[in-house]
């Protein structure tokens, strides 16, 4: 078996992945790495004990690959319904760190199960949508599709873990892959959109901007012939909008709180006088402020392997997990910031062309899962980290310190690995 | 569309990540590049000793001493008996408090001073028992330490620099230090030689993590370089030793280098006072004495009209340009008439006829009265004779600065014909209006320094080097053009001997000599008396105050080596204070030794402190001249 394995395995997804990994941990070294102990290991570290996560993950993935290909579709409902068992048993025997009860505690060891969550989600989400009987057009299946996604997202969110939760909006793209009408994916832009011009540009200008823009659609839509172009959607549309943008403020004011406000102002740069920008920016903007700094300070080639000093310095906090990228600029510089990205969107897009190959629903809907979800981490945390995007907590795959993190990507990536080796045996 | 629809978003995602890091990593001009503006990055300087300073003869004056802050970080301090230890380091408690409180706001984890500058005596009573104290500690630097108590205003003294100088003068940070005055202002630079720095890297608590790179941008500090002054110690020493309870100068130059011998100004501090623990209190007491005001210099910056010895400055012009020769004679009839009713009074007894030598000899106002009027009515107007005499007057380095190396100086004045164009109007005055020009009174000034230098001038028969103060920078000598190059007067070297011939006199001749009274068996003398009248003025009334006494001299006239102004504050004749004075300068100079003990045994013991005292009772000056 493992020989057919090895043949039938991507070993480009394999190499992308290795490389992230131990690139990774270079830069955990460096972050953690007390100046002292520079040359003689230390297992107790940040830096050793990811080493050995590494270690374990190889073990994971040899375990992966071994058991039958067949065994995940088929045990799929099992393993989502063990996951959410694992979630709520945490408002019981959970473990409470930086105000999050998340993990559990085993000795010194702790495990985090939202993070295997989205694997046994992704399971049972492409196991419900290969279902012959399923019809995503429908939408009592769309709204039992909404429960599966919903019941974890809702034990996260509850933790509370709002970044975790915010992971598994990405599922709606899997949807949209699998004939989901775009309406949905057109409803969800708009409201953000909508949300955020609102909050920057305040209501009037935004609907007046929304008005031109659907006249010109109309306009376009028009002279085209192959369509037929409806007046009255777009009127609704509009409405619809403004109804949404006139509440915009009231949302943003009464329900969002003040840290959740401050980081608008910052993000969506509404604060105009640079004195309070600045004292915003050192305030609740620290952690990026302090992350732009050292990123910024990297330049083109970066200050080198163990010669950053803000990150040898400890100056941006959580470096080590969500904010591994800040090292990364800083001791590497834009050669090496670039070259991370363009090896997750390589990888991404490998895995989409992959799932794309595959014969069967279930490997294909599971596969685009994976590329979804990397996509969001993705997005999220360098977002976050290079300014971006408002403070997020989710780590960035494969690189973040963290044993749960490290081993949920491995096992969510190998398993689709597993998958498309098995491609050619699937009618067997 | 729905196959492409994630790729797209996945591809445009990482575009905009990477312009983001484009413009973060490569374009943006808020955050600089350079280590040297990264706040993780610590540069420590290490300051290197400042330079000794030499006088003339290799003797050392000024030397650095060891002084001891006692440093505190806050956090580490443990357990503390306040009371023994605020009695081991002579402070009171509420002192201590004060400090304490300080040094916790500025930071709990990095040093304060908590006592300064302890001296090394002070340092070793503490030094074993500050093991008993955790979180303070001993920081060792240097300070200036004096080999003499004289010299003072030449010196100068250094002090911290101050905010607006941490953040604008290049190469100086809070704490270091600065010349402020004299030789330690003007030759600061080579003095202070280059800080060397170690940069440190930090982490987020400002604690050190070791030095950054290696060290491959430290750099070891470059020593100060040491100087030799011009200055002669004793010289030095002795001339203040003379102006004890006096108010004035002395200036003393070596006329064939232009080497400043000696500058003193009275009164005078010893220069110790401006260092170490009790320096800004000392400096207060000083810089707040208006009335005797030391930190004034005296011999460099009193302005003041040079009376008589002016007299040869227009003898020498009125022979250069022929109204007069050695042989012209002049009856000075207890003064000088000139215009409708003008009379300048003179000592000399009515009907005294007097040659060029007498005249300078017996200092006849009527002499020299009639040798200017003469230069001026030379020419067809008096405004062109006026600028005539003034080219010649200021060929004498007067009237301007001397542009040397000394920390402080005055201009004088020397007036022109636009001067009285002005005052007058154009062509409504003559020679007559400017007569008080002829024994150097009236329109002009001229410091202490000048007026060395003009007895310098002819001494050197017609020329003199710019009087400076530096003799040798490192062991090399100095090579500056300006203090090593000649400057000529416009008057021919033979009319000199004919002045000095009259200066000769004013030692020489037992009976009409101003300065008789104090010449030196075996060293021929030249020089001249003077007087300078002066005011105050006290609630809106204008008091006359005692004269200044002036003298002005060099020896031996043959070969010079040394010329002398001297000038005391309401001394009166210049033969009561000053003409001593000088003739003392120069023996202790030429002989190292004093002959004349009863002499100089007067002018140590003199007091001029009762004159001084009257300016502040208005009620015992006259308002009219004694």
């Amino acid at each position: 078996m493992s020989s057919t394995v090895a043949r039938k395995i991507d070993w480009i997804s394999i190499l992308i992945y290795v490389a992230l990994v131990l690139f990774g941990w270079v830069n955990i070294y460096s972050a953690s790495v007390p100046l002292e102990e520079i040359n003689h290991f230390n297992f107790n570290t940040e830096y050793g004990k990811q080493l050995i996560f590494i270690g374990l993950s190889f073990l994971l993935i040899l375990f992966i690959l071994a058991i039958e290909a067949k065994f995940y579709e088929r045990f799929a409902s099992i393993i989502y319904l063990v996951s959410i068992v694992t979630l709520l048993g945490l408002f019981v025997f959970g473990k409470n760190i930086n105000g999050a009860r998340a993990w559990y505690s085993i000795g010194s060891f702790t495990i985090q199960p939202a993070e295997f969550a989205k694997i046994a989600t992704s399971l049972a989400f492409a196991k419900f949508l290969s279902d012959i009987q399923t019809n995503i057009t429908h939408w009592q299946d769309q709204l039992k599709t909404m429960l599966i996604i919903g019941i974890p997202a809702l034990l996260i969110l509850l933790q509370p873990d709002p970044g975790s939760t915010l992971v598994y909006s990405v599922f709606i793209f899997v949807m949209y892959r699998e004939e989901l009408p775009g309406i949905y994916i057109i409803i969800l832009l708009s409201v953000a959109i909508l949300f955020i011009a609102t909050i920057k540009f305040g209501t009037t200008i935004t609907l007046v901007a929304l008005a031109v823009l659907l006249i010109a659609y109309y306009f376009i839509a028009k002279r085209s012939p192959r369509r037929k172009a409806k007046i009255l959607p777009l009127i609704l549309f509009f409405m619809c909008s403004s109804v949404l943008s006139a509440g915009t403020p009231f949302v943003y004011h009464k329900v969002f709180k003040q840290h959740h406000r401050d980081r608008f102002v910052l993000w969506l740069r509404l604060e105009q006088d640079p004195v309070k920008v600045k004292q915003l920016k050192r305030d609740i903007g620290y952690n990026t402020y302090q992350s732009e700094t050292a990123i910024a300070l990297g330049g083109l080639t970066g200050k080198g392997f163990l010669e950053g000093t803000r990150t040898r310095g400890h100056y941006v906090p959580e470096q080590h997990t969500d904010y591994i990228f800040s090292a990364i600029g800083e001791e590497w510089g834009f050669v090496g910031t670039s070259a991370v990205v363009i090896l997750f969107t390589i990888l991404i897009l490998r895995l989409i062309y992959l799932a794309e190959r595959q014969k069967g629903q279930f490997s294909r809907v599971y596969g685009y899962c994976v590329a979804a979800i990397l996509t969001i981490h993705f997005m999220v945390n360098i977002g976050m980290v290079i300014g971006l995007l408002p403070t997020i907590g989710i780590p960035l795959p494969f690189f973040s310190y963290g044993g749960s993190g490290l081993w949920s990507y491995t096992i969510l990536l190998f398993i689709f690995l597993k998958l498309d080796a098995n491609r050619i045996n699937e009618w067997m | 569309m729905r196959r492409v629809f994630l790729s797209a978003f996945v591809i445009f995602i990482a575009l905009i990540m990477l312009s983001r890091l484009l413009y973060l990593q490569l374009l943006d001009e808020e955050i600089s590049y350079s280590f040297l503006d990264d706040n993780a990055i610590d540069a420590k300087y290490h300051y290197p000793e400042r330079g000794y300073i030499y006088d003339r003869k290799g003797k050392l004056i000024v030397s650095n001493a060891p002084a001891y802050d006692i440093m505190v970080i806050p956090r580490k301090v443990t357990k503390l008996d306040t009371l023994e230890f605020c009695q081991l380091l002579d402070i009171t408690q509420e002192e201590f408090e004060h400090k304490m409180q300080k040094a916790i706001t500025y930071s709990p984890r990095l040093p304060s001073v908590i006592v300064q500058q302890l001296s090394k005596k002070e340092y070793a009573a503490i030094q074993e028992k500050m093991r008993k104290y955790p979180g303070f500690y001993v920081q060792k630097r240097m300070l200036r330490e004096y080999q003499t108590k004289s010299g003072a205003n030449v010196l100068g003294y250094i002090s911290e620099v101050n905010e607006w100088e941490a953040g604008n003068k290049k190469g100086y940070q809070q704490g270091e230090l600065i010349g402020r005055s004299g030789v330690e202002k003007v030759y600061e630079n080579e003095l202070r030689g280059k800080k060397g720095v170690n940069y440190i890297q930090k982490d987020i608590y400002n604690r050190v993590m070791g030095p950054f790179k290696n060290g491959r941008y430290d750099t070891l500090p470059t020593p100060g370089k040491d100087l030799k002054i011009t200055i002669d110690k004793e010289l030095e020493a002795y001339g203040e030793q003379l102006m004890v309870n006096k108010r004035g100068g002395i200036v003393a130059i070596e006329p064939k280098t232009g080497e400043i011998l000696a500058l003193v100004s009275a009164p005078y501090y010893d220069p110790a006072l401006l260092v170490g623990r009790k320096r800004s209190k000392n400096y207060n007491k000083l810089a707040l004495d208006t009335i005797a005001k030391p930190l004034y210099d005296r011999g460099l910056l009193a302005e003041y009209p040079p009376g008589s010895p002016f007299k040869l400055i227009n003898g020498l012009i009125a022979l250069e340009e022929g109204v007069i020769n050695e042989k012209t004679k002049v009856t000075c009839y207890h003064g000088y008439h000139y215009g409708r009713n003008g009379f300048m009074a003179c000592h000399c007894p009515s009907g005294t006829v007097n040659n060029l030598k007498s005249g300078i000899t017996r200092s006849c106002n009527a002499y020299f009265s009639n040798a200017y009027r003469k230069i001026i009515e030379k020419y067809p107007t008096p405004a062109e004779g006026m600028q005539v005499w003034s080219d010649y007057v200021k060929s004498f380095g007067l009237g301007n600065y001397l542009h040397n190396d000394l920390a402080t100086g005055k201009r004088g004045y020397i007036p022109d014909s636009s001067f009285y164009n002005r005052s007058y109007g154009r062509n409504r005055w003559f020679a007559t209006n400017t007569i008080s020009n002829a024994i150097g009174q009236g329109e002009v000034l001229t410091t202490p320094i000048q007026l060395a230098n003009v007895a310098a001038i002819i001494a050197n028969r017609g020329f003199y080097y710019t009087p400076h103060i530096i003799k040798e920078i490192d062991n090399q000598p100095i090579t500056d053009e300006n203090f090593t190059k000649p400057k000529y007067t416009n008057i021919a070297p033979e009319n000199y001997e004919k002045i000095i011939e009259g200066m000769f006199e004013v030692y020489n001749n037992s009976e009409i000599g101003t300065a008789r009274r104090t010449r030196i068996a075996g060293i021929n003398i030249g020089g001249k008396t003077g007087t300078a009248e002066n005011f105050a003025i006290i609630e809106g009334k204008r008091y006359q105050l005692k004269d200044h006494s002036i003298f002005i001299a060099f020896a031996p006239i043959e070969n010079p080596q040394i010329v002398v102004a001297v000038f005391v504050e309401n001394g009166y004749w210049g033969s009561t204070y000053a003409a001593p004075i000088a003739s003392l300068m120069i023996e202790k100079f030429i002989r190292g030794e004093i002959s004349r003990t009863d002499l100089e045994k007067r002018m140590l013991n003199s007091s001029l402190q009762d004159e001084y005292d009257k300016a502040l009772n208005p009620e015992q000056l006259s308002d009219k001249k004694e």
